[in-house]
C-alpha cells in the first residue's frame, strides 16, 4: 500500500543522460579535485578525467564519498572540490548532509546523479524512484545553494551552483535509467591515493 | 565520566590533566581535524578544538563519516584525529576498507565502555569487541590504562600514523577514565 508520502512526492521522469549532462554540468573538469562514489560516478568522472590525478574514484567504501570531500575541501581550503555521488551511495549517510551543512565549506560542492536505481546490482528501484527527494534533504539540513536538474534548460544554473562561491553547493542532477559512460580505470585504492597526492602536494 | 562515575570507580572527581596534554601533542603534531561523535569521554579535546581557531572542529552524525573525512584530510595533505566511543567502533567497520585498502594514515581515540567496571549491560557486546574488530580491519591498537600511560601512547601513535601510515587506536579504557554505573 502507497503510503501519502509517496503519492505526494513522486516526480515525472528525467530526459537527461547521464553521458552528456555530468560533463555539461561540470565543464572543465581540472577547475576542481574530485572525490566519487562507488559505481555509475566513478565512472562518470573517470571518463571524463580520462581517470586523471585530480580525482579520486572509489569502488567501495559506500557512503563515504561525501565526508571524503568534506575532508579534503578543509585540507584544501583555496582548491574546489566536488563530490560526486550516486542516489544510493549518498543514501547510505544521509546524515553527512548534515555534518556538511553545518560546517558549510564554501569551496565544496556535491553533484548528486539520481538515476532512482541501485544500477550495479540490478537495477533495482532506490528510494528516490519511490517519492525519497534527496534535494528537499539537504535543503532540510540546511544546504545554502540547492538546485534540482531535470531537464536541459536547468543545466546552466546547475552549473552555476556548482561552482558557487560562498558556500557549499548541492545539485541534484535526476536521469533516465542508462549506463554511465564505459571506462576501464584504476581499481586500486592505493594507486589512487598515491596518484592523486603527488599530483596535488608535490609541489606544495 | 568524571564526577559521580569517577567516585563510584574510585578516581579522582578532578578532571585529568592528560587531556591537556594530549590535545597539545595532536596540536603539536600537526593535527587540524579533530572529528567526533560527542562522548562524555572526550570532552576536553572537543571543547578545545572548539575553542581553537586554528583547528576543524568536525561533529559528525556517525563515526564512520569520520573514518573518510580523514581520507579526506589526507588527500589535502592536513592530519585529523576520529574522537569516539567503543559503541561507535561498530559504524566503523566497512569504511576501514578505504583505510586498509588504500593505506591512508588514521589516528583515533576511542573512550571504552562495556569494560572494567561497566554498569550499563548494553555496553558490553561492543565494548568487548572493540579490539578484535580494530584489528580485522588492520587498525593496531594501544591500550592506556594509567593516565601516566596516555601522553606516550598517542606520541607512538603519531608517529606511527604520520610518519609509518599506519592506522591506530588508542584505547582509552575504563581503567582510565573510570567505569560508568549507569
Amino acid at each position: 500500500m502507497k503510503t501519502d508520502l509517496v503519492t505526494l512526492t513522486e516526480s515525472p521522469p528525467s530526459p537527461l543522460d547521464r553521458r552528456e549532462a555530468v560533463p555539461a554540468l561540470i565543464g572543465r573538469h581540472e577547475d576542481f579535485l574530485i572525490v566519487t562514489g562507488l559505481a555509475g560516478t566513478a565512472r562518470d568522472i573517470a571518463a571524463l578525467t580520462s581517470d586523471g590525478p585530480n580525482a579520486f574514484t572509489m569502488a567501495g567504501a559506500m557512503g563515504g564519498a561525501a565526508s571524503l570531500g568534506l575532508g579534503l575541501a578543509l585540507a584544501q581550503p583555496t582548491r574546489r572540490v566536488l563530490v560526486v555521488t550516486g542516489d544510493g551511495e549518498l543514501l547510505m549517510n544521509v546524515g553527512t548532509l548534515a555534518t556538511i551543512a553545518v560546517l558549510n565549506p564554501p569551496n565544496l560542492s556535491i553533484l548528486c546523479v539520481d538515476n532512482g536505481h541501485y544500477g550495479e546490482t540490478g537495477n533495482q528501484k532506490s528510494h528516490t524512484s519511490l517519492g525519497v527527494r534527496l534535494d528537499r534533504m539537504a535543503a532540510g539540513a540546511g544546504i545554502a545553494v540547492v538546485r534540482t536538474v531535470n531537464t536541459e534548460a536547468d543545466i546552466a544554473e546547475g552549473a552555476r551552483a556548482l561552482r558557487a562561491q560562498n558556500a557549499t553547493s548541492f545539485v541534484l542532477l535526476r536521469v533516465k535509467e542508462g549506463p554511465p559512460a564505459a571506462f576501464k580505470r584504476n581499481m586500486s585504492p592505493a594507486a589512487c591515493r598515491e596518484r592523486f597526492r603527488v599530483a596535488l602536494l608535490a609541489h606544495g | 565520566m568524571a564526577g559521580e562515575a569517577g567516585v563510584a570507580a574510585g578516581m579522582p572527581t578532578v578532571e585529568p590533566s592528560w587531556q591537556d596534554e594530549i590535545y597539545d601533542l595532536l596540536r603539536r603534531s600537526g593535527v587540524t581535524q579533530f572529528a567526533y561523535v560527542p562522548d562524555a569521554g572526550h570532552r576536553v579535546l572537543i571543547d578545545r578544538s572548539l575553542a581553537d581557531p586554528a583547528v576543524q572542529s568536525i561533529a559528525l552524525t556517525t563515526e564512520e563519516e569520520g573514518v573518510a573525512l580523514l581520507a579526506g584530510a589526507d588527500l589535502g595533505g592536513a592530519r585529523g584525529v576520529l574522537l569516539m566511543q567503543s559503541s561507535g567502533v561498530g559504524n566503523c567497520v566497512n569504511m576501514l576498507s578505504l583505510i586498509k585498502g588504500a593505506r591512508f594514515p588514521f589516528l583515533t581515540l576511542v573512550s571504552m565502555r562495556g569494560e572494567f567496571g561497566e554498569g550499563n549491560p548494553w555496553q558490553f557486546p561492543m565494548g568487548q569487541a572493540v579490539q578484535p574488530v580494530l584489528e580485522a580491519m588492520g587498525v593496531i591498537c594501544l591500550r592506556a590504562e594509567r593516565s601516566e600511560e596516555v601522553a606516550p601512547a598517542v606520541a607512538a601513535a603519531l608517529t606511527m600514523v604520520f610518519q609509518s601510515g599506519q592506522a591506530v587506536a588508542v584505547l582509552l579504557t575504563q581503567k582510565l577514565i573510570g567505569a560508568k554505573p549507569f
